[in-house]
């Protein structure tokens, strides 16, 4: 009659104890996460400091060391909302790609005539030529210098669209390659913030594409959004420098005006370079992932003008000789100069694959941001005031649970204690869960926690008064307790169902905060119902079997 | 029999039709009030709905509100606004206050240039102020923000319409949800005639009122679902008081513990969450009113089919047939 298998009944326990065990962390906050910070800082370097061993030692391995994570407005932090201006880097191209055109038709000056630049919105480059007949062989011309668009949707695609409009050749980006533009554009600026802030050093900065042309950026610890944006403007040193010698030898001198970099990516070798760079990364305008003539991987760049003249004649000068492309101190590559590179613009190749070109053209770009960011939004919360609202938070948590608990227990005698045990249990699995997933608690989301504490008893509250009606209609204790169970089902299930649409809803539309809201919202139903459906019902059972009692009040 | 803490009577008959006119007649006109409330004073926006900054202020010397707008009187900033706020956690040499600046130009949130002015500007009052938090909206996002809150909203109440038009019937789900449009219009009516802050996590206070207030409902719909079948002579109107009845026991306990809950944080909880929990303690209260007062009322309004025969004919008489009320 009223059994429950015993597989059920453990694999029931079994849940309620991960719920607990993954919960612990949570109580020794500071302990738990001092020993992953060394953890992590250990992995990393390879060796342990003895602080580091000893902070290591504040948690045993063997227990779960995941941490619910504390959101901004909890920790303390700055938070920004930056859009990319994609545009921007669609007027940058036609600029570099003016010079290119004009040379171009000068080639054809006898059939084209003059050719002249006309003032045209950002983004288009409208070229008019002096004699009407020359103009479609000029199109034509104008269409050779466009390139494969380099994507996977692009296939096939041109990066530049060439139209004619009355006596007017008129170009602009194609759209494959608009597209594939934003997408490096927001990938170059992602970049490019992630390693200013990893420079700091802070914790777990979060940053993140958001929408098409958006960056959400969340730095814990760092004292004001102000300082974030700094931080992010600065622009990182990109330097083509002459090779002097490659070395493992870390100790090495590199003599006078040179330098000792080490190699990115290749631990253990270094390259002396002369410490005057060729060009630098200021003068590099874009560089783009490609293919050499045998379809191999490889990295477009260019240069402005200035920094063409220079690379040209240098290279002119050293063919054979190896450079290094350094960035931020470090040498990215240091390909052989295999020919005079003029007109600025050159092709390193190498066994590359296509997420490496891809790659590398990105951090060859990574020393100027390549669009102009602006901050749409910016929070800064001091850490004294996250501590206060956590402080608040768990008063508040911990006074709604006992009020609630007294006031089950008096409702309901035995069975409300039945009913805290197993609110106690869903705390912990909440908790457990929102560390195993990773979830970020927020101050709302606390509310969302004490709201649970109030309405996580409701379904037990259900099948409460569920039985006490059967119980009215003259039924055994075991009979009662059985369809109190059953008949409230339908109701919990329904009305915890239209709840968590809700939550799912906040979810998908809610941002920050309020999403953590939601993720608390959320768990705190499915494990609300979990322990009054199987927890608080095996207890009953186990307890109605082990007193077999005659009549019973609820 | 050992003793129990009852709020409601064991069991009750009370006719909750009685007063339909004062009760669902006064909560249809309630909502009308608040919508016009809402459309004639409008809401106190926060920053995320119509950008701007907000800066919070913390200092030893007592906050006089005057003496702030004075400070900030020649940095032409534009709509300005300063409020103290209380809060009991708070030390005794602790004065907090909320200084609000209002969108400046373009979709750029703010210029770092202007919240310097603004804090070197106090902290003339008090060299020791301290500005715990400042966030800033600009106007392009929260065009944006109010489209999604919006969009939130009617996606969350389709969603529980589709569910519940799924699991029960068409009735119930249109009952459902406009009781649910009444708790959510007369809290929006309060926040706009009390000019509270009205902000993003309002909007989630109104999701979740959203959520308790269907949740409660539910309870009762599918009491009276069960006791139709039950009983299946009894008219309408008596089988929804007797459902009603039969879980009000349950509607007051959990509403109980919920407000509980609810008040502890309001106390508790500090003051930069106390307008969400007051909305959602609002919305629990008047969510449990409606589902006892309004949903049902609405689903009697309606009508329902209480033919035992599958149904075939899926044309409108059919569904209108054999209306008891």
């Amino acid at each position: 009659m009223l059994y429950t298998p015993l597989w059920k009944r453990i694999l029931i326990l079994a849940i309620c104890i991960w719920g607990i065990v993954a919960a612990v962390p949570n109580l020794n906050y500071t302990r738990v996460e001092t020993h992953n910070d060394a953890a992590k800082a250990i992995a990393k370097a390879g060796f342990a400091t003895p602080q580091e061993e000893a902070d290591l030692a504040l948690w045993p391995e063997v227990l779960p060391s995941k941490l619910v994570n504390l959101g901004l407005d909890l920790r303390g932090g700055a938070h920004l909302l930056a859009e990319v201006k994609v545009g921007d880097v669609y007027t940058q191209r036609m600029e570099v790609l003016w010079p290119e055109v004009r040379d171009a038709l000068r080639d054809l000056r006898d059939q084209v005539g003059a050719v002249q630049r006309l003032p045209s919105v950002a983004g288009v480059l409208r070229v008019a030529v002096t004699n009407p007949d020359g103009l479609a062989a000029a199109v034509e011309k104008v269409r050779a210098l466009a390139t494969p668009v380099v994507s996977l949707t692009g296939i096939g695609q041109n990066d530049i669209e060439v139209t004619v409009d009355g006596q007017e050749i008129v170009i602009q980006l194609s759209e494959a390659e608009r597209v594939a533009t934003d997408a490096r554009t927001i990938q170059q600026s992602l970049e490019i913030i992630r390693r200013r802030i990893d420079l700091v050093g802070t914790r777990e900065p979060t940053i993140q594409r958001q929408g098409a042309d958006r960056i959400l950026i969340q730095v814990p610890g760092i004292g004001s959004a102000a300082e974030l944006k700094q931080l992010i403007g600065k622009t990182a040193k990109l330097t083509f420098n002459p090779v002097v010698g490659r070395t493992s030898d870390a100790g090495a001198a590199p003599g006078a005006r040179n330098l000792l970099l080490p190699a990115r990516g290749e631990p253990g070798v270094f390259y002396i370079v002369e410490a005057a760079p060729v060009v630098s990364g200021e003068e590099l305008v874009d560089s783009q992932p490609a293919f050499d003539q045998d379809s191999r991987p490889a990295v477009n760049f260019r240069f402005n003008p200035a920094g063409a003249r220079k690379f040209g004649d240098y290279t002119a000068a050293n063919i054979g000789a190896p450079f290094a492309i350094v960035l931020d101190g470090e040498v990215i590559s240091a390909p052989t100069i295999q020919s005079h590179i003029s007109g600025g613009s050159g092709i390193i190749t190498g066994s590359f694959t296509i997420e490496e070109s891809t790659e590398l053209s990105v951090l060859l770009r990574a020393g100027a941001l390549p669009a102009e960011l602006i901050f749409l939004e910016e929070r800064t919360v001091g850490p004294e005031l996250g501590q206060d609202s956590i402080d608040a938070g768990r008063t508040a948590a911990l006074v709604a649970m006992v009020a609630v608990v007294l006031y089950m227990w008096a409702s309901y005698g035995l069975f409300g204690l039945f009913a805290n045990l197993a609110l106690a249990i869903n705390m912990a699995l909440i908790f457990g869960a929102l560390s195993t997933v990773g979830g970020t608690l927020t101050l709302p989301g606390i509310a969302g926690i004490v709201l649970t504490i109030g309405m996580a008893v409701d379904a037990n509250v259900l099948v409460f008064e569920r039985i006490r009606e059967e119980l009215r209609l003259a039924k055994s204790p075991a009979q009662a307790i059985e369809l109190g169970y059953e008949r409230a089902l339908s109701a919990i299930i329904d009305s915890n169902i239209t709840t968590f649409i809700t939550a799912v809803v906040l979810f998908a539309v809610g941002a920050g905060p309020v999403r953590g809201f939601a993720i608390t919202l959320g768990i705190g139903i499915i494990t609300s119902v979990f322990t009054a459906v199987f927890v608080t019902r095996m207890i009953t059972e186990v307890w109605l079997n082990w007193r077999k009692p005659a009549t019973i009040q609820v | 029999m050992a003793w129990r803490l009852r709020i409601a009577p064991e069991k009750t008959s009370f006719d909750f039709f009685a007063y339909q006119k004062l009760t669902f007649g006064g909560s249809m006109v309630l909502t009308v009030v608040a919508m016009l409330l809402w459309a004639v004073m409008g809401l106190n926006f926060g920053i995320e709905f119509k950008g701007g900054t907000t800066i919070r202020t913390e200092s030893a010397v007592t906050v006089d509100v005057g003496a702030y707008r004075a400070a900030l009187e020649g940095s032409a900033l534009g709509d300005v606004v300063i409020t103290e706020v209380f809060d009991p956690s708070f030390r005794a040499d602790q004065h907090v206050a909320m200084v609000r600046i209002g969108a400046q130009e373009g979709d750029e949130a703010v210029t770092p240039e202007t919240i310097a002015k603004v804090e070197a500007a106090l902290k003339v009052l008090d060299p020791g102020m301290t500005f715990p938090s400042v966030e800033s909206v600009g106007a392009k996002v929260s065009g944006e923000l109010v489209q999604s809150a919006i969009l939130a909203m009617v996606a969350a109440s389709l969603g529980i319409m589709a569910y519940i038009w799924l699991r029960f019937e068409w009735q119930y789900a249109v009952g459902g949800v406009l009781a649910l449009i009444h708790d959510i219009f007369i809290t929006i009516g309060v926040f706009a005639l009390f000019q509270l802050k009205f902000d993003l996590s309002i909007i989630a206070a109104l999701l979740t009122i959203l959520g308790y207030s269907i949740n409660d409902t539910v309870v009762v719909f599918d009491r009276l679902r069960e006791n139709l079948i039950k009983y299946k002579t009894m008219p309408l109107r008596d089988v929804m008081n007797l459902s009603v009845n039969e879980t009000l026991s349950r509607t007051l306990m959990t509403s109980f513990t919920t407000i509980i809950a609810l008040v502890a944080m309001m106390i508790y909880g500090g003051d930069v969450i106390r307008g969400f929990v007051f909305a959602i303690t609002f919305g629990v209260v008047l969510g449990t009113y409606s589902s006892v007062f309004v949903a049902k009322n609405i689903v009697l309004m309606f009508g329902l089919d209480r033919s035992d025969k599958p149904k075939t004919g899926k044309g409108a008489d059919h569904e209108f047939a054999n209306v008891d009320a």
